[in-house]
């Protein structure tokens, strides 16, 4: 059974009406990892957007399955809960709320959802520390407020520092790696190889082919006005760092 | 839809079902006369047994009440009291002052229960806490006395210290809110009934918390307590205060007043826990809370510490205040205050700057959801001599909604040239980013509001004694919950 399943998927804004997702198909297997790749505007963190269940766009048509339950049936935190992550293109700051205590939270309520003992402090710190020595951050990056004063690049791998904990089935990665330098770029590449295993899967939102060095895709996509346009293999990534989104854009390079 | 849409939507929707203490205990009560008048006051001070200074003090206190109106600056709006409504002095009916926890009534033990206060001696958390329970108008029950003895501090219901403790409640009460201050605090002086009295020796730290439960649960009762605490040289005592009420259709009075006395090198931490109820969807029901609550740093070096989570009442009237008298006392006024549905909060503080280098420290943190109404009012004064005198203010208000109000209203008048204030304010809302990154993490909305709120008020509750911060932090989910959907 594919892990997910998209179906000719049609999303609007609902405020204005307007169609950014023009009829998606995608298919990810357990343990495979797909590259997207596109222009500006093309609708890649809509997509994500939509797969993570937040509100404010409208599935006017098609289907996702995830794991074998309609995806679309489910509230946000409910396809969280499921395994379904999203890794933010720009996290978001949560003032005063220490980084342990969101995560855990978070950590929480998943094992509660699946009907597991919730984790004490300790067990919790535990987990933590060593998840995080992984991705070279200390403690005192934990206790600041969530992502508050972080720079991108540690925005981003907090970002891997919660998958990594709250360990997903499918990990949606959205440019987690602009605005890393390039240590930064090879420890969360890392981090995020070695999440990977027969049965999670990985959709990894990207403008750079450097990435898809660390992270050796199995497929890449090429999304643009809404639809995917073309699938390949990771030679598809490379073609594109050479000839641009002309073809599919119909601009000129 | 929208998440923030949603929000507004179910905010309105929210009930006050929710409030968990909205039970009404059968007990049966002993009343005055129902209404204000002379006879009334002769039979609150007859049933106290008190001497007869203190039934003259509040004669002359309720004379002066007779030329007072009340007042209307504040923003806040409801329906008149009717003082000739209100009972004034409803007891348990118990014979004497029980002696021991047996002899209090099961069902008032039943009640604090309920009510998650750990009454009985071995439950209370392991020794760090002192209860005295105040049941409409008596107090009930005072644990860890003896401990307390050992170290010659007193903490009794107010009665027994004006029997026992003239001398000092004969100096010190009135002392910082005179029985002319206010409408509401000299109704209280005419009419108190109980409270409690805490007096900690020189050079004492008082070897635990001490804390109160205040309990409205007769109908058509006003509540008056007294609290009076005086910390001597050099002492330390940390205080707390957790209030309920029964749900019911009409509203109750609640005007109590404190005072608090630190003498020089002394500190009072003063912590409140308010969560009366705030009536339905409408107001209707609630405690209307009017409360004068004052403290004077009377010696050098001393230090009054105010920490308040605010979250019921349908109207709450509060300017928890410090009269920096003492050269280098320092005053804190760290307050939360949420409001929801149509509640109304008119809350600040007052820093009267005195002594030298008197240093003052204000962090509000309001909420409101719903359509309700949240207002700080703060006053910094300096005072000619206070030389060097500092204050720094900084009010966040957060809005959930947009339906809700938030004003800030600070009044400074410096009369020191040499003097600094800081004044900082923010207003804020809960964003549907927020929101949608707690939910991807898997946090239901209700957890995402409770963590997001109780994140913004982070320095306030880092002020809340340890024991009490895990409750009022649950108080503030509790408090918003149905605020999204
Ligand atoms: N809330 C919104 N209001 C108006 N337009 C929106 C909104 N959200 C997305 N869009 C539009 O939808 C289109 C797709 O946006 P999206 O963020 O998905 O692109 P993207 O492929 O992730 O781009 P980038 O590579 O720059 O991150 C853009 O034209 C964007 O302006
Ligand atoms: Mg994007």
């Amino acid at each position: 059974m594919a892990l997910l399943e998209i179906k000719n998927l049609h999303a609007s804004l609902e405020e204005e009406d307007k169609e950014i997702l023009k009829g998606i198909d995608l298919v990810i297997q357990p343990g495979e990892v797909h590259a997207i790749m596109g222009p500006n505007g093309s609708g890649k963190s809509t997509l994500s957007y939509v797969l993570a269940g937040r509100d404010g766009y409208e599935v006017t048509e098609g289907e996702v399955t995830f794991d074998g339950k309609d995806l679309l049936e489910l509230e946000a935190n409910e396809r969280a809960n499921e395994g379904v992550f999203l890794a933010f293109q720009y996290p978001v700051e949560i003032p005063g709320v220490p980084g342990m205590t969101f995560l855990r939270e978070a950590l929480n309520s998943k094992r509660k959802y699946h009907g597991e003992e919730e984790l004490d402090a300790m067990q919790f710190l535990k987990l933590v520390r060593e998840k995080a020595k992984a991705l070279e951050m200390g403690d005192d990056m934990l206790k600041r407020a969530v992502n508050v004063g972080f720079s991108g690049g540690e925005k981003k791998r907090n970002e891997i520092l919660q998958m990594a904990v709250l360990e997903p089935t499918l990990c949606v990665l959205d440019e987690t790696d602009s605005g890393l330098d390039i240590d930064a770029l090879k420890i969360v590449a890392d981090g995020v190889n070695a999440l990977r295993n027969e049965n999670r899967g990985m959709l990894l939102i990207t403008h750079y082919q450097r990435l898809l060095d660390y992270i050796q895709p199995d497929f890449v996509h090429v999304m643009a006005a809404g639809k995917i346009q073309r699938s390949g293999g990771k030679e598809l990534a490379l073609e594109l760092e050479e000839k641009g989104y002309a073809d599919f854009t119909g601009k000129a390079a | 839809m929208a998440a923030t849409v949603e929000t507004i939507e179910q905010v309105e929707q929210l009930g006050t079902e929710k409030y968990k203490y909205g039970f009404v205990t059968d007990i049966e009560s002993e009343m005055a006369p129902k209404g204000l008048s002379e006879e009334v006051i002769r039979f609150i001070s007859a049933k106290k047994e008190e001497p007869e200074w203190m039934l003259e003090w509040r004669l002359k206190a309720y004379e002066h009440f007779k030329t007072m109106e009340e007042p209307d600056w504040a923003k806040v709006e409801y329906t008149p009291i009717d003082l000739s409504d209100i009972y004034y002095y409803a007891a348990p009916k118990i014979k004497d002052r029980p002696n021991s926890l047996d002899e209090v009534d099961p069902e008032l033990l039943r009640t604090y229960e309920k009510l998650g206060i750990p009454l009985k001696e071995q439950e209370v958390l392991a020794g760090v806490v002192a209860v005295d329970a105040v049941f409409d108008s008596v107090s009930v029950a005072t644990t860890y006395r003896k401990k307390l003895a050992e170290y010659g501090v007193i903490f009794c219901s107010i009665s027994e210290a004006i029997k026992e403790h003239p001398e000092l409640v004969k100096k010190y009460l009135g002392s910082v809110v005179p029985y002319s201050d206010n409408y509401f605090a000299t109704l209280n002086c005419a009419v108190f009934t109980d409270g409690s009295f805490v007096y900690i020796p020189k050079g004492v730290r008082c070897p635990m918390e001490l804390s109160t439960y205040f309990r409205i649960n007769a109908e058509n009762t006003g509540q008056f307590e007294r609290t009076l605490i005086i910390a001597e040289e050099g002492s330390y005592v940390s205080y707390l205060e957790g209030c309920t009420a029964p749900q019911r259709d009409e509203n109750q009075l609640h005007a109590a007043v404190v005072e608090l006395v630190a003498m020089k090198e002394a500190e009072i931490k003063y912590s409140t826990v308010q969560n009366w109820y705030p009536g339905d969807d409408t107001g209707a029901g609630g405690i209307y809370n009017f409360v004068t609550k004052r403290g004077a740093c009377r010696g050098d070096s001393s230090k009054i510490s105010w920490t308040q989570v605010e979250t019921g009442s349908a109207v709450t009237w509060k300017y928890p205040s410090c009269i920096l008298q003492g050269d280098n006392s320092v005053g804190e006024f760290y307050s939360v205050a949420i409001t929801n549905n149509a509640q109304q909060a008119d809350t600040g503080t007052k820093m009267i700057h005195i002594g030298k280098n008197t240093k003052s420290t204000i962090i509000s943190k309001g909420i409101s959801a719903g359509k309700a109404d949240n207002t700080y009012r703060g006053l910094v004064k300096v005072l000619p001599g206070a030389e060097g005198a500092r204050n720094y203010t900084q009010c966040d208000s957060l809005l959930i909604g947009d339906q809700c109000g938030a004003h800030t209203v600070p009044y400074i008048e410096s009369r020191n040239p040499s003097a600094r204030i800081e004044h900082e304010a923010t207003t804020s809302k809960i964003s549907e980013d927020q929101l949608f990154y707690c939910s991807q993490r898997g946090l239901s909305e209700e957890d995402a509001v409770s963590i997001i709120v109780n994140g913004f008020c982070k320095e306030v509750m880092k002020e809340l004694p340890m024991e009490f911060a895990v409750e009022a932090q649950k108080l503030i989910g509790i408090s918003l919950e149905g605020s999204v959907g």
